[in-house]
């Protein structure tokens, strides 16, 4: 294909416009600026105007471009390369390695270009197929492992119809640049194959046979796994106004989510968070493979400073990966944080084309962005009768910490779990501080229905009990009344809060949470008898103190069981006590 | 490289200027050149085929379209050498303390991040002596935190204090939109403290050009970065960055931009961040860390909504006090495990209490407190606020935790106060023996 070229016209920051001066430009074409100084500068075609001029998004720094500098269009849209070696690599918004271009420069200089995946590694391949198979896009050619799961070498997605193979290249050692197969369609037209392909990052990738996410994905956060879960292939959103504890819930996730794969994309937040991930995950441990916790992680960063047109290609290179893993029947996490900076960029460039803008300078189409990304997520069920799954958890920075916004709304349209985070709780060091009475979630939770709102009622009780004694004082309801209360801030202080900064109670197992949840009902269905409300506080007290010791004893220590038997006994005795009065 | 000079000028506006002219690079240096030979400097800001946008330093008043505009050849750069220690500088660059030009390395401004993995993780504590900060929000080396106050609260106070009462090599202070006595008032404390020597000054005041206001964060924080590259510990002050915000406002107002939220342009996070995001520890190289100052009335206006998204932290300043609600420091989590070991667990107790009394304050309103435990949770409240949140007292970190500890014991018991039996042992007062606290506190 003739590739086109053209002219600079017009340069508004991350915004220049182009006159095409030959051959034909795709909406969602790549292109590179050359400046001055003979740098190229990585481009997005993103409309074609009336005089054939293209207006691009830059996404580099557009300092000392001049009208009339050259570009050269690639006939391709933007896409990130699928194949081995992805994991554990910590890339820019637009796939650059960042440990490589550290190797040639201190600062993310512009138009810096490496090789997104290792070209010089070999990876162990096994053919799957023997030669005259058919084949078509999707089909398995062979495996080669990468960390703890075996790879799975595809023909790419984007094939159509049925080839045979014609050669396929025996075990051993290869990189990602040799040819490993060649398939031929009917008419005779061969295609060579490697282990890695393209894919536009834009383009969702097809389901083979999409399902319904109906298992519930343990989290290690008690709150979520009970209250608000989140399933394999589903969608979660946690809005929230700054120092709620939306980082430290989205770490705690990426570290203890049993998710097979976790992508976090860090899109316009502080690069101090991506550094802590990449730097301490490579030291801890997966308990479920024994690997690094990083051998399972990939990371793309578009950090705040960061040129702002690749907000966008960052959150898109992170579905795309994610998808492709999905591809590979495993259970994959995007934490997406945080999906209103992307919002935001996508207003920068918008307002700089001068489209009509709408509720606070949003573009219109925000809301159909935002939906689209979300509906990427979803149970996969794979030709080979495995299953695959991405599930999105996108983090929102609403302005003010107003919920009432554009990118919120839209975003509570597409997500099944809603993590309304609180500043109120989080000034009371009520972590995780995720509303215990608005949020919720339409996903199936390690806990019984009957349970749940069991305990749903129960927080609501108290939430109305806590605004009578602001209004009454203690003396002004009864006895009963306040034990309900002291009920359900004992849920909310044993079970709802938990430090994520401590070893084991920062991660909670399905079978410790189910654990603690009967033993907690057994307080809660206890009769008391007490009298006066200073005895009854100093008694919840004490169950709490010894409840919040409980939290933090290894399953496997000596006084777990013991710590356990004191806290029953600690019903009997008082009830006990009360009878001998 | 050739100079070209233009003077056919289409527009002048407050802060821009619009020219016909050819080969005119983007963000390009630019001279305005007045019919009496007087000039100012400008910048390139967009090009629309022979269109060139300028943003004019010196302000569009006065300029004619009779002026010249000679394009310069290179980009926006600050001087760089260590003669400029001790030295005060405008937001263009010149030196403004009646001393000599300095012959130095140009170096580039707004240049790109640094990239992630050249980071280290933040570890070391600073020690300010500020009880506030130390025990409860804990100010790590290459932090990037403001203080959040109203216009009037003595915030440059605080600012001067950590300043100089702590270990920073170089002390860059970029004062955007200070009142005279502001600027008066933070060369007499450089002065004072003997940290003059380690010192630059880039000031704007109020009778500058706001475009000059503009420019003095990332004249500071480029400086401050090549001193972070030599292995110096540097510490950037900005104050005001609401001011800041504010004229960002005004300048894209004039561009005819979509405005956002409350009229600031559509990219004033990214702006922000672009500068706040300068601050890190450097994998074999020094630090910056940079201590701003965001005026505000309401948390959730846009300057201050969008800075507590950016930045790690804030700590709040109201009346006079450092409150603890509303304040955060975001990495304290990696150094406040490695002080004494009482600290997070005392931090985190009195924090949970002082909550409690929330509660109690606001039903006191109706009258409804009467029993013994709330009238203790008020009063502890009152002692809290009076020892612990004075930004102005001096206290060694090892002081302030014992302070906390009189404190708790002297209102509550100890199994009220939710702290583990070994935690109370070793800690715990003997009654009437307080280390720090003084006895007749609330009598």
């Amino acid at each position: 294909m003739q590739k086109a070229k053209g002219k600079v016209v017009s340069v508004n920051e991350s915004l220049v416009g182009a006159r095409i001066i030959e051959g034909a430009v795709m909406n969602g074409e790549v292109a590179y600026i050359i400046i001055e100084d003979g740098t190229r500068l990585k481009s997005e075609v993103i409309d074609v105007k009336p005089g054939k001029i293209a207006y691009l998004q830059v996404f580099e720094d557009t300092s000392w471009m001049k009208v009339g500098d050259l570009l050269e269009f690639s006939g391709l849209p933007l896409s990130v390369k699928l194949g081995p070696g992805i994991l554990s690599s910590v890339t820019d918004g637009l796939q650059n390695p960042l440990y490589e271009l550290a190797k040639k420069e201190w600062f993310l200089e512009r138009g810096l270009i490496v090789e997104p995946l290792d070209t010089v590694v070999t990876w162990h391949f096994t053919p799957s197929v023997a030669i005259g198979a058919i084949v078509t896009g999707g089909s398995i050619l062979g495996y080669v492992p990468e960390k703890m799961f075996q790879h799975k070498i595809f023909v790419p997605f984007s094939v159509q119809g049925n080839y045979t193979v014609e050669r396929i290249a025996p075990e051993g050692d290869y990189t990602i640049e040799e040819d490993i197969a060649m398939i031929q369609d009917a008419s005779g037209i061969s295609m060579s194959l490697k282990m890695a392909f393209d894919w536009p990052v834009k383009k969702p990738m097809p389901f083979y046979e999409r399902s319904v996410p109906i298992e519930s994905m343990p989290t290690g956060i008690r709150i979520l796994d009970a209250l608000f879960p989140i399933a394999y292939g589903g969608t979660a959103c946690n809005p929230g106004p700054f120092g709620a504890g939306k980082t430290v819930l989205q770490h705690s996730l990426a570290r203890h989510s049993q998710a097979d794969i976790v992508i976090i994309a860090a899109c316009g937040e502080r690069a101090g968070e991506a550094v802590e991930v990449f730097k301490d995950f490579p030291k801890l441990i997966d308990p479920r493979t024994g690997n690094s916790l990083m051998d399972r992680t990939f990371i793309v960063g578009n950090t705040s400073s960061m040129p702002v047109a690749a907000r966008e290609a960052s959150v898109y290179l992170a579905t795309t990966i994610g998808e492709y893993y999905r591809k590979q029947g495993l259970n994959v996490l995007i934490l997406a944080d945080s999906t209103s900076r992307w919002a935001q960029a996508l207003r920068e460039t918008s307002g700089r084309k001068e489209e009509i803008p709408g509720p606070e300078a949003f573009p219109m189409y925000i809301s159909t962005l935002i939906s689209a990304f979300y509906d990427r997520a979803g149970v996969d069920i794979l030709a080979d009768g495995n299953t695959g799954s991405l599930s999105i958890i996108g983090t929102v920075s609403p302005a003010g910490g107003n919920f009432d916004e554009p990118v919120t709304q839209a975003t509570l349209l597409s997500t099944g779990a809603f993590w309304g985070l609180s500043r109120a709780l989080s000034d009371a060091r009520k972590y995780p501080a995720i509303d215990r009475i608005d949020s919720n979630s339409k996903y199936p939770s390690l806990l019984t229905k009957e349970e749940v709102s069991f305990l749903l009622e129960l927080l609501r009780e108290g939430k109305s009990i806590a605004a009578n004694i602001i209004l009454m004082g203690e003396k002004g309801i009864t006895d009963e009344t306040y034990i309900q209360y002291q009920k359900a801030e004992l849920v909310d202080a044993v079970f709802l809060q938990q430090n994520s900064f401590h070893d084991v109670d920062g991660v909670t197992s399905p079978n410790r949470l189910r654990l603690m949840f009967d033993v907690l009902k057994a307080i809660i269905d206890a009769p008391i008898a007490i009298k006066g409300k200073e005895g009854i506080r100093s008694h919840f007290n004490l169950i709490r103190q010894t409840y919040i010791d409980w939290n933090i004893m290894r399953v496997d220590a000596i006084e777990f069981e013991q710590q356990k038997s004191k806290l029953l006994n600690l019903l009997k005795r008082k009830k006990h006590a009360t009878e001998n009065i | 490289m050739l100079q070209k000079t233009y003077e056919n000028i289409d527009s002048i506006g407050r802060a821009i200027l619009s020219i016909k002219a050819k080969g005119v690079h983007n963000k390009e240096l630019a001279e305005v050149i007045y019919p009496n030979g007087e000039k100012a400097f400008a910048q390139v800001i967009a090009l629309d085929g022979d269109q060139v946008t300028l943003q004019l330093f010196g302000g569009g008043f006065g300029v004619s379209t009779d002026c010249k505009i000679r394009f310069l050849g290179k980009p926006v750069q600050v001087g760089f050498s260590d003669d400029m220690l001790g030295r005060v500088y405008s937001g263009n660059g010149q030196p403004i303390d009646g001393g000599p030009e300095l012959l130095s390395d140009m170096i580039r401004v707004a240049g790109p991040s640094i990239n992630p993995v050249k980071r280290l993780i933040p570890k070391e504590m600073i020690h300010t002596g500020v009880p506030m900060i130390d025990v409860f929000n804990t100010l790590v080396r290459s932090q990037k935190i403001p203080i959040f106050a109203k216009a009037g609260e003595p915030y440059n106070r605080l600012l001067a204090n950590i300043a100089t009462q702590t270990d920073a090599d170089i002390i860059i202070i970029g004062g955007v939109g200070l009142k005279y006595d502001e600027f008066h008032y933070f060369k007499q404390r450089i002065e004072e403290s003997g940290s003059k020597s380690k010192t630059i000054m880039f000031v704007h005041t109020h009778r500058d050009s706001i475009v000059e206001g503009l420019m003095v964060p990332d004249l500071a924080l480029a400086v401050g970065e090549r001193f972070a590259l030599q292995g110096k510990n540097v510490f950037v002050l900005l104050s005001d960055m609401t001011q800041w915000s504010d004229y960002l406002r005004q300048v894209a107002n004039a561009q005819d931009q979509i405005p956002a939220n409350q009229g600031y342009p559509g990219d004033l996070y990214s702006q922000l961040a672009s500068r706040y995001e300068k601050a890190a520890d450097i994998d074999g190289a020094g630090s910056l860390t940079i201590l701003g100052v965001t005026t505000m009335d309401d948390v959730t206006h846009p300057v201050p909504d969008n800075t507590g998204y950016i930045t790690e932290g804030q700590f709040y300043m109201k009346d006079g006090y450092l409150e603890l609600f509303g304040s955060l420091s975001r990495l304290k989590q990696q150094v406040n495990d490695k002080t004494r070991h009482d600290h997070r667990s005392i931090m985190n107790a009195m924090a949970r209490l002082l909550s409690e009394s929330e509660e109690k304050v606001k039903a006191q309103k109706f009258g409804s407190v009467k029993d013994d435990y709330s009238l203790r949770l008020l009063k502890y409240r009152k002692t809290f606020q009076k020892e612990l949140m004075d930004p102005f007292r001096f206290l060694e970190l090892e002081d302030a935790l014992d302070l906390c500890w009189d404190v708790l014991s002297k209102y509550f018991k100890k199994e009220e106060v939710g702290l583990s039996s070994k935690l109370i042992e070793g800690y715990w007062p003997e009654k009437g023996k307080f280390k720090i606290l003084k006895d007749n506190i609330d009598e």
